[in-house]
């Protein structure tokens, strides 16, 4: 066993292959940074809001205001850095940080996506991204050609973790027996172009959706990991996420996943692609052509990074399995929900009216969501019981800095999940304001009516 | 391995379909509904008939203005103030289609914005120079000032008559009038001449489109024109304490009660299509969700409409005299109308599956 194992780690890849994740990687997340200003998402989703809804244990973290530009101006510098592979491990680390931050700073914007983006850009901190094709090795005037197959495995491993569990998370009983959501997501796009009329408002084929989707995010890595499948499986990734932006709004990230899968495909092509790159679009290419030092030598690793890789996989397979010691339906509940992969798995809608009572006299009233929660804060915050709870604590110090006595903060909620019938979703005689945040289960949510088979 | 796996799907694909049939709870399986059918019905039979009912009025209420403005009697004011509460019943019909020129121009806004704002009214009086379309006089305008104009600036009857030999007021009183008349033809033209066309034709599902927006104006309408505005706010279930001058027409003091009971049945008769002038039933949400295979919830929140109106119609006429005499009758009211919240902007929400206006971000 150690033995194999030593022997894995001692494999050789070619360095090119993590140099084009490299620069995809960092023009997509430029891209992404400028796509996210431009539409002004940074005023509505940052800087409007007067209150923003933290992840647990992240409430230190603030938002800047106006300085908020400051912080994606950073952000997409950093990753246009990355692309280049300048001062790369500076930048890398800065990227991570910043983009981390942007994403803590309020949850309702939480998308897998943007998860995704955060860990992997927190694994590309330990790989020697920069050793090939960067102008970090123009400046050192030296190029590794090799790098520890590991090195590539990760980036892989980690694409495949993305799928798989996406997968894996599709197997339930409303996915595959219901076709639900897409029953209800499909036949809103009646006004695409000749499908919108015919095939999205089909029976059949929502679920032949529902199960193609799920039979491609499960087998999908494996696909591209075979030599012989590999090809179709490329065209697959392509069509999948070209046809599920034209659906959903999903913004960047169908991009990210088929840039992202290029990495599956063998060295010879990843080097055809740089040279083509250096031939065409390469202003330092008589500075490249001095990087005479191409060495044969694999570049050596530290122990350090290894270990750190190992433990992120490790953190990455066990994270989404949590959910299994909540008691109660996870897609109900929602504990444990976040950072495993359940990707467009539910169209779930509520209300929550809080009631704000004065414990010793019995007065009370109602609270005006919008006047203090943007509509895409309301609507997140309506279903999802952390959300509900931290509002109610955000309530409960407001009116009693207001000068309102024994604060109490109730809430009469209805959720409506994949097309059922809405139902009471917290108990509307629990003080949420006594009610302490924690990775404990909250009692105070409502059981579920329904039953959802599956993972 | 990867041909039994297709194989494998293609046999519970098979199981799938022909075991679901029964259980689709809500979420039907086909949207080929005309939606154009909802828009030509909404604009034709409910909207325009409404509009141009309400315009009627308007003229009604502007002659029986200027007789008083030449003679300011109490035969007069009587008469005033029926075709003033005639013009106010049908405005509870055209208060929540803010779209269109109507949106455009802030109609409601400048119809309806109550209470009223005293200071602003006797500055305006006073100085006798005003901009009535400026915002800031929104609370300035319209129905309730009016209803403030003809209750509201004196002690009784014979006090007001005395303040209307001060030609001030008789001017205000004939400016604010006028200036509904002409907003309300506005809106109604722009209707007749160019938007219905515009609008029946917009059905797509997108944040701007007609039917969309429909969807949203009247979610909107129904939680705070109706259910807060006119029953929530007063009744103390945003404050503290209950805000009794709160109510619509506070100073007329007994039409509050008609008016809520004329704005439920709008939104009731919009919801199930029928039309303004008559008992013709059209395409509306009501058969939308009945296309949807949801009878189950068009049925629920019909229903619940009538609960509401139970409700209401316990209530005194005057909800001001009602919120001091017992609020709880008020709150139970409200609780009443909340039901449909839920019912309409959750659940119906959730069958059209419509792009809301407000949203603007990735999803995953």
């Amino acid at each position: 066993m150690k033995k194999q194992i030593t022997k894995y780690l001692d494999k050789k890849a070619s360095s090119a292959s993590l140099a084009i994740f490299r620069i995809g990687f960092g023009l997509m997340m430029c891209f992404s940074i400028i796509r996210f200003w431009s539409k002004g998402w940074i005023e509505t989703l940052y800087i409007t809001p007067t209150f923003h809804f933290k992840y647990f244990g992240f409430e230190w973290v603030k938002d800047l205001g106006e300085y908020t530009y400051m912080l994606f101006l950073i952000c997409g510098v950093s990753a246009f850095l990355i692309a280049l592979g300048y001062v790369y491990r500076a930048a890398i680390v800065v990227f991570f940080l910043s983009f981390t931050y942007i994403e803590l700073i309020d949850k309702t914007t939480y998308l897998n996506h943007y998860y995704f983006v955060s860990i992997a850009s927190f694994l590309l901190i330990f790989l020697p991204a920069n050793t090939y094709f960067s102008l970090d090795a123009v400046k050192r005037k030296k190029e590794y050609l090799y790098i520890p197959k590991w090195n590539i495995d990760a980036i892989k491993l980690l694409l495949g973790i993305v799928y798989f569990y996406a997968g894996l998370a599709k197997l339930n009983s409303d996915w595959l027996f219901k076709a639900m959501p897409l029953k209800i997501w499909l036949p809103s796009k009646y006004d695409i172009p000749i499908l919108g009329t015919t095939l999205m408002q089909e029976n059949w084929f929502h679920y032949v959706m529902s199960w193609s989707g799920m039979l491609y995010d499960l087998c999908i890595p494996f696909l591209l990991l075979y030599k012989k499948t590999r090809n179709v499986a490329f065209i697959l990734v392509v069509i999948f996420h070209l046809f599920t932006r034209l659906l959903f709004p999903i913004g960047m990230f169908p991009y990210i996943m088929i840039v992202g899968s290029i990495i599956f495909f063998d060295a010879s092509l990843h080097i055809k692609i740089l040279n083509y790159l250096s031939k065409t679009f390469n202003p330092f290419k008589q500075k490249w052509d001095l990087v005479t030092k191409k060495q044969t030598v694999v570049k050596p690793f530290k122990k350090s990074a290894l270990y750190m890789v190992v433990l992120f996989f490790v953190f990455q397979l066990v994270f989404p399995w949590r959910y299994l010691v909540y008691p109660g339906e996870l897609f109900w509940t929602e504990e444990g929900y976040r950072f495993s992969w359940r990707v467009m798995l539910m169209e779930k809608m509520g209300v929550a009216n809080f009631k704000i009572v004065d414990a010793k006299t019995k007065k009370f009233f109602y609270v005006d969501n919008s006047d203090f929660l943007t509509p895409l804060q309301e609507k997140q915050m309506a279903f999802q019981p952390d959300f509900i709870l931290e509002y109610a604590h955000f309530l409960g110090n407001h009116f009693t800095k207001q000068g309102h006595k024994n604060v109490q903060v109730f809430v009469d909620s209805y959720v409506a999940l994949n097309g059922r019938l809405s139902q009471p979703f917290i108990d509307k005689t629990v003080d949420l304001y006594q009610e302490k945040e924690s990775f404990k289960h909250k009692k105070w949510i409502l059981s579920f009516n329904h039953e959802i088979k599956g993972l | 391995m990867i041909k039994k796996l297709f194989l494998l799907a293609i046999v519970f694909l098979v199981y799938a379909c022909s075991s679901s049939t029964d259980d689709s709870s809500g979420g039907g399986d086909n949207d080929n509904f005309d939606r154009e059918a909802v828009l030509i019905n909404v604009a034709d039979n409910i909207v325009i008939p409404a509009l141009e009912d309400l315009s009627q009025k308007l003229v009604t209420l502007k002659a029986d203005k200027d007789a008083f403005v030449a003679t300011p009697d109490q035969t007069n004011l009587d008469a005033l103030r029926s075709s003033w509460l005639s013009a106010y019943e049908v405005w509870q019909y055209v208060e929540m289609f803010n779209i269109g020129k109507a949106e455009e121009i802030l109609y409601s806004f400048q119809m309806n914005i109550y209470p009223v704002s005293v200071a602003d009214v006797e500055d305006n009086i006073n100085s006798g120079s005003y901009d009535l379309t400026h915002v800031n006089n929104n609370d300035a305008v319209g129905f309730p000032t009016v209803d403030y104009l003809l209750y509201g600036i004196a002690a009784d009857d014979d006090a007001i008559l005395v303040k209307y030999e001060d030609v001030k007021y008789l001017n205000y009183l004939s400016d604010v009038i006028n200036q509904m008349d002409t907003l309300t033809d506005e809106v109604l033209n722009d209707w007749t001449t160019s938007y219905r066309a515009t609008f029946i034709a917009s059905t797509s599902n997108t944040a701007s489109s007609a039917y969309n927006k429909l969807v949203n104006d009247f979610i909107f309408y129904y939680e705070k024109g109706l259910r807060a505005n006119k029953i929530g706010t007063p009744a103390g279930n945003f404050s503290t304490d209950p805000l009794p001058d709160r109510v619509e027409a506070f100073y007329n003091n007994e039409i509050s009660k008609t008016l809520a009971l004329e704005a439920l049945t709008a939104v009731e008769d919009f919801f199930n299509g029928k039309a303004y002038n008559g008992t013709a039933i059209g395409e509306s949400y009501a058969t939308h969700l009945e296309s949807l295979d949801n009878s189950a919830l068009q049925a629920l929140i019909n229903t619940q409409f009538n609960g509401a109106r139970e409700k209401i119609n316990e209530l005194d006429n005057s909800f001001s005299n009602q919120i001091s005499v017992d609020n709880t009758k008020m709150t139970e009211a409200y609780d009443a109308l909340q039901l449909n919240v839920v019912a309409i902007k959750v659940d119906m929400l959730q069958a059209f599956n419509v792009s809301v206006d407000y949203v603007d971000a990735d999803g995953d």
